[in-house]
């Protein structure tokens, strides 16, 4: 029996790439890193332009602990930095690195000799420095998420990869299985869990058995069989199904004794304990039907899309949306100009753009958004609040807990686009909340 | 450089092929081998019937968004199924005009006033009907038997539930009753096409079980122990019941009528069950015999309540999600 959620929805999956093993991509002639990819303090750049640097070198950083730095993936010169555009469609401060091809590593990249020798506030200086963060799209930094204010229960490992189209967690469960299982260890020591649950959605079976036979002598690591259903990969979904737990609002996982730690970041860690060697590529999936050969390429980070999706053949003809990230929560490009960063899981070229907004048709009141909100949540009532902006409503009907799945626009036969309405609306509601509650006191 | 090339817009940039349009295509397609089933049993009067009503939903609709200078909105064939629902509501004899009066008051006065398609607290051929059936009872209560449209002399006939209520008269078999060739409007009597329509609706997955099964169930427990089923067999009489009247059509394509219903899924059992409560206390104690119409216009206007009390516990609230 496949482990879910209540609510939710099964969606049609177009994995066309999930039986094509990775391609590794050479670098390009110029590489683009946006200094700050992660959720947290902003970063500062280390080098000016007429640098020289190499790969795995640390070209940006803070001072702060919530932090993650970037490092360069190629050797070469910085030619600029400047704002060029990253994957949310914003111009942001990014250092541009003229690829001299000999990629010349940096010394410093040293694999740690014993692990069991660390503290653990070492560990989480390794997993910092070598730039890690929450890779499945949440773009957090990881080290923090393994500092839980409190003694937690279990790790998960999401390697539930929900989203139509992206096969990379995919490729990376079938292609590494024995750094992912070596990894979970170094986690689970870290975390000092006895119980690791690697959760995976049924449609990928072949992952399933390779991890299975992978942990086949180890009794503390679980591999899950989780329903294939959207959002299952979603955070407090995913809890859920393996643990039965609610993760109550306003709460993080660590409240009901949980780690949720993306699949291809426990591989990263491993990387970084085991070959001293930060995050500087990561595998993308360029797929879509207006691409010629959808492909799974691993690439050092800072190349374009336009790059990738030349090597993946060209596209057929002129796509009308290019989106990186998944289909349901990814983000609609307009150049194809934009760097890979650490998150940028897949690159999605669509010869249709699917019609969206009608504003003519009103809600028919059909209840479809209703019973398939995963949050539980009245997204019509929400919709019409935030139109409204009726700050009252919203928080009543529990605007907070939105995680913003899309499902609801995906479903409503009026297509309504609530989720962007209902997304807008919530800082505001947000705000004013946070404002009601310290009045109160 | 290549600037304003794609197009940009919010997530979900995937959505479902499922349309309001396609949506209503998909209920007259269910409603098809009632109609159809209407047509063979009660002859060409019963087709001249359909075509009128959905022909005058259309045109009210038509004309009324004219005269408000609102944008058209035949094109969501929201009316046709109006039409239908209003047609395979009524009894096969009814003077023509009549239909047309009832077709404009459904679309007009139950569904355009309140701010159309959406909007309206009441089920537009329901209230429709009620209204017919207090303007013209006669008319309305008057029904003929199966396979006489036929010809110029139509036999009229009590219905096998006012035989029920009376006490007196013959009933059909209980074969004739499930299979349709009964006295009665032109939709309900055939059990089989109203489950094919039913069926189609739950694979199409235009509405969910919840309603008609909830109704359903309620009110068959409530007859079978507390009717007044004088000397048959408590089984025989739960049957004939749920065979005969507007119960099906009702449960299956009335009370899941989107609008008026409550959109939350504990609201659409509680929405059910009043709906079986009521149309068995209508029959049971009523002066009137047939009390779906009136049982469905009931919770239509209890709906927003329903939905407001049955607000699901969202999944932070903790056990919203507990599954
Ligand atoms: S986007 Fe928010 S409101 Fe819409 S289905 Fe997802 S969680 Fe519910
Ligand atoms: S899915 Fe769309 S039409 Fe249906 S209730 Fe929700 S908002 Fe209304």
């Amino acid at each position: 029996m496949a482990l879910t959620f209540k609510g939710g929805l099964h969606i049609p999956d177009f994995k066309l790439t999930a039986k094509l093993p990775v391609i590794d991509l050479p670098g390009d002639k110029l590489h683009y890193f946006p200094i700050t990819q992660h959720k947290g303090a902003p970063l500062k750049a280390l080098v000016k332009t007429g640098d020289h640097v190499r790969v795995g070198q640390k070209i940006a950083d803070a001072e702060e602990f919530v932090a993650a730095p970037v490092h360069s993936s190629v050797s070469g010169t910085v030619k600029d930095v400047c704002p060029h555009v990253n994957s949310i469609g914003i111009k942001t401060e990014t250092i541009v690195v003229e690829n001299d091809m000999k990629y010349e590593t940096a010394e410093n990249l040293r694999p740690v000799e014993d692990i069991s020798a660390l503290t653990t506030r070492e560990m989480l200086w390794v997993i910092r420095d070598a730039g890690i963060i929450g890779l499945g799209g949440a773009g957090f930094p990881t080290h923090v998420k393994l500092n839980p204010p409190k003694q937690v229960e279990f790790l998960i490992i999401n390697g539930a990869e929900c989203e139509p189209y992206i096969t990379s967690d995919h490729r990376r469960m079938l292609e590494n299985p024995e750094e992912i299982i070596d990894g979970a260890g170094i986690l689970s020591k870290l975390l000092g869990v006895k119980k690791c649950y690697i959760g995976i959605e049924a449609n990928k079976r072949d992952a399933i058995d390779t991890l299975r036979r992978e942990v086949r002598f180890n009794s503390g690591i679980e591999i899950m069989k989780l329903k294939t259903k959207y959002p299952q990969g979603a955070e407090k979904q995913l809890i859920k199904a393996i643990t039965g737990r609610n993760v109550p609002t306003g709460k993080i996982p660590a409240d009901v004794g949980v780690v949720v730690i993306n699949v291809d970041t426990v591989y990263n860690v491993w990387r970084a304990f085991r070959k001293g060697i930060p995050v500087i590529d990561r595998i993308v999936t360029v797929s879509g039907d207006a691409v010629n050969k959808p492909a799974n390429f691993r690439v050092p980070l800072g190349v374009t899309v336009s790059y990738m999706i030349e090597k993946a053949g060209g596209f057929k003809a002129p796509p009308q949306k290019v989106i990186i990230g998944g289909p349901m929560m990814g983000f609609a490009q307009y150049t194809t100009d934009t760097p890979v960063a650490k998150t940028t899981s897949a690159v999605i070229a669509l010869l249709e753009a699917q019609p969206t907004y009608d504003p003519d048709m009103p809600c028919i009141r059909c209840g479809k958004c209703v019973s398939n909100c995963p949050m539980g949540l009245m997204p019509n009532h929400l919709n019409k609040a935030a139109l409204d902006r009726d700050i009252d409503a919203a928080l009543r009907f529990n605007i907070i807990e939105c995680i913003e799945c899309g499902l609801c626009s995906y479903t409503c036969p009026a297509k309504k686009n609530m989720l962007q309405n209902i997304a807008a609306f919530k800082p505001m509601a947000m705000k004013a909340a946070r404002r009601g509650s310290t009045s109160g006191k | 450089m290549e600037s304003n090339k794609y197009i940009v817009s919010a997530a979900p940039h995937i959505h479902t092929k499922s349309t309001v349009s396609g949506i209503m295509r998909d209920v007259i397609i269910a409603l098809m081998p009632s109609a159809v089933f209407g047509c063979v049993i009660f002859g060409w009067r019963a087709a001249a019937v359909i075509i009128t009503c959905i022909a005058s939903c259309l045109l009210s609709e038509f004309i009324f968004t004219k005269i408000m200078k609102r944008k058209s909105t035949i094109g969501d064939l929201s009316a046709v199924v109006t039409g239908m629902l209003l047609a395979l509501n009524l009894p096969p004899q009814i003077p023509l005009y009549m239909a047309v009066i009832g077709s404009a008051f459904a679309i007009i006065i139950v569904k355009q006033i309140f701010g159309g398609l959406g909007k309206n607290f009441m089920n537009p051929a329901l209230a429709a009907r009620c209204f017919m059936l207090i303007a013209w009872t006669s008319a309305m209560t008057t029904f003929v038997n199966p396979m006489m449209g036929y010809g110029a002399d139509a036999v009229s006939s009590a219905t096998p539930l006012a035989v029920m209520k009376a006490g007196e008269g013959t009933l059909p078999s209980l074969r004739d009753a499930f299979l349709g060739f009964i006295p009665g409007t032109i939709g309900e009597t055939s059990v089989p096409m109203i489950l094919i329509g039913f069926v189609y609706l739950l694979i199409r997955r235009v509405i969910t079980p919840r309603i008609p099964l909830a109704y359903i169930l309620t009110f068959a427990v409530l007859t079978y122990f507390f009717g007044s089923r004088g000397d048959m067999s408590a089984a025989e009489y739960t049957l004939m019941q749920l065979c005969t009247g507007g119960l099906m059509l009702g449960a299956v394509f009335m009370a899941t009528d989107y609008t008026t219903t409550p959109t939350t899924p504990l609201g659409m059992i509680i929405f059910g069950v009043g709906c079986g409560v009521l149309t068995f206390v209508i029959r049971r104690f009523g002066g009137y015999p047939e009390g779906v119409s009136f049982s469905i216009i009931l919770m239509n206007v209890a709906a927003p309540l329903i939905e407001k009390a049955t607000v699901p516990r969202s999944f932070g609230q903790k056990g919203g999600s507990a599954s």
